[in-house]
């Protein structure tokens, strides 16, 4: 298969690589997908406490280089968002922005679930 | 060293020069049709195509009039198990085969239950073995035949076809062997190990593609078959259509270079085969060979690296031609039947790298393969969520997954 140019750089330079302290109340953690399907994104996000902007996010991904390169492109995106913005994110324009062909576009939909569950595990954390 | 190496002979093998050499006079120069009986042309090939079948048939311990040439090992699967389940349906309706076998196998297996047969798939252990008890316990009064591989193609694990052979003769059901990984690898004799039917392919062992044939044992017992095309007759009417002359050269110049330097040559990749395995193995934690750890082929390596994906791992050695179980890698988005089959977790089917080695195989290029597999492997390793949670002490099948 013939990556698109932008998977190949996501793949190869991925952007925000690592771990957050998942303790921290003002991270929120995503674990999405399954070992047997060939896929598992974690995904966090680092809240600021008073602006609610999404200061920090890291990854780590087990999956195809168009799951990486998802999962990386999705770090690249919420930092900076409010959480409102970031749950808006679909995962359509991240199948536009790597040109996924049909067959990786559960990648996308993966980032995206990725998201969410990061931002949903942040907020029953900060619930009041 | 050129890059890249090509590391998937277990796909298919560059033809050799001098197998080209001989293929070259029969395009242009001797291009008669092997069955016009009635020039010059005609006969000048009828006479090489007759050597060719006769060194063919000797490599195996067979006759030269017990080759059936065919487009491919995929042709011959398929003329023998449709040809013998044809032919033999008043004896019965029973073909026995195991569920690592190569799809050329399976898929008419399971177009024959589609037309009321039934057919046994025997189990396989963890390295990919079949039980031979198993095997004689399910043969019935109705059984016709059973078909199991020499050489496993995904995980390299070898079938005991002399033990096998004994159980069929004994019990008087024919015995097909698609032995397309095995013919010019492993010794074979269609006598010693009571073959009925074999299947083999040219470009497996430094031949042209679109070459194959099929052995069918004329005595004790004579093998009768249906033919699966028609046409002019050829090949006895098992197999209409013009012979491939050029081809048939080809095959049988390449069996014999495979032949003259089979023992060597097994001997030099089984050793870099464990060169190839042991300095993945010393330089890397959770990694598992799949198939048999002796009984394989001598050219096969098939490891899962766990907690990587094998189509990133892939990716990430781009100067490797290798292959991988994962689902990402087939057009069915389903991870290698085989590994499963084996009971291979499908996490660590898609983790699989098939390497394959062969002739042009060097052991710099071993060592640089080897290198940058740890590299790779190393890399994602550090981007895995699941290698993360294990060193954490996570027990993986404990964890909730949302499966998708």
């Amino acid at each position: 298969m013939a990556y698109s140019e932008k998977v190949i750089d996501h793949y190869s330079d991925p952007r925000n690589v690592g771990s957050l302290d998942k303790s921290d109340e003002n991270v929120g953690t995503g674990l999405v997908g399954a070992p047997e399907c060939g896929d598992v994104m974690k995904l966090q996000i680092q809240v600021d406490p008073v602006s609610k902007e999404i200061i920090d996010a890291k990854f780590k991904t087990f999956g195809c280089g168009s799951a990486i390169a998802s999962s990386s492109l999705a770090t690249e995106w919420v930092k900076g968002k409010s959480i409102d913005e970031a749950m808006s994110i679909q995962n359509t324009e991240i199948v536009e922005e790597l040109s996924l062909p049909p067959v990786k576009i559960h990648c996308s939909v993966l980032a995206e679930d990725a998201i969410k569950a990061a931002i949903s595990d942040y907020k029953s954390r900060n619930e009041d | 060293m050129k890059l890249p190496i090509y590391l998937d002979y277990n796909a298919t093998t560059p033809v050799d020069p001098k197998v080209v050499e001989v293929m070259m006079p029969y395009f242009t120069e001797s291009f008669g049709n092997a069955a016009s009986r009635n020039h010059s042309f005609g006969w000048q090939v009828e006479k090489v195509v007759e050597d060719a079948r006769d060194f063919i048939g000797q490599s195996i311990g067979a006759g030269g009039k017990e080759i059936v040439f065919t487009s491919g090992a995929t042709e011959s699967d398929n003329l023998a198990i449709l040809g013998v389940a044809d032919f033999y349906q008043k004896k019965g309706r029973h073909i026995i085969s195991s569920p690592i076998e190569h799809k050329a196998v399976i898929d008419p297996c399971h177009a024959l239950e589609q037309r009321g047969y039934e057919i046994t798939f025997l189990d396989v252990d963890k390295d990919g073995s079949i039980d031979l008890k198993q095997l004689e316990e399910s043969i019935r009064e109705d059984t016709i035949l059973v078909s199991l591989m020499a050489g496993n193609n995904e995980i390299g694990t070898l079938n005991p076809l002399k033990e096998i052979g004994k159980i069929t003769r004994a019990k008087g059901v024919l015995f097909h062997t698609d032995a397309t990984q095995g013919v010019g690898k492993i010794p074979i004799d269609v006598d010693e190990m009571n073959i009925d039917l074999l299947s083999m392919s040219a470009h497996k062992i430094y031949g042209p593609k679109g070459m194959g044939a099929l052995y069918v044992r004329r005595k004790k017992p004579r093998v009768r078959l249906s033919p699966i095309m028609f046409g002019g007759g050829h090949e006895r009417g098992m197999r209409s259509g013009t012979l491939n002359v050029t081809g048939i050269v080809g095959f049988a110049k390449a069996l014999e270079l495979s032949m003259d330097e089979m023992a060597s040559e097994a001997e030099r990749l089984t050793g870099m085969r464990q060169r190839l395995f042991d300095r993945l193995d010393s330089e890397l934690d959770y990694i598992f060979l799949n198939g048999h750890p002796t009984e394989r082929l001598p050219n096969n390596l098939n490891i899962s690296f766990g907690y990587v994906e094998g189509e990133s791992l892939m990716m990430g050695v781009s100067d490797l031609a290798v292959s991988s179980g994962s689902a990402c890698t087939s057009s069915s988005l389903e991870p290698s039947y085989v590994l499963r089959a084996l009971g291979v977790g499908d996490d660590l089917a898609h983790s699989s790298i098939r390497f394959g080695m062969g002739r042009y195989t060097t052991v710099e290029e071993v060592d640089y393969a080897a290198d940058q597999i740890v590299i790779a492997v190393q890399r994602l390793r550090e981007m895995s969520p699941l290698y993360e949670m294990v060193k954490e002490g996570v027990d993986l099948s404990t964890v909730q997954w949302s499966s998708h």
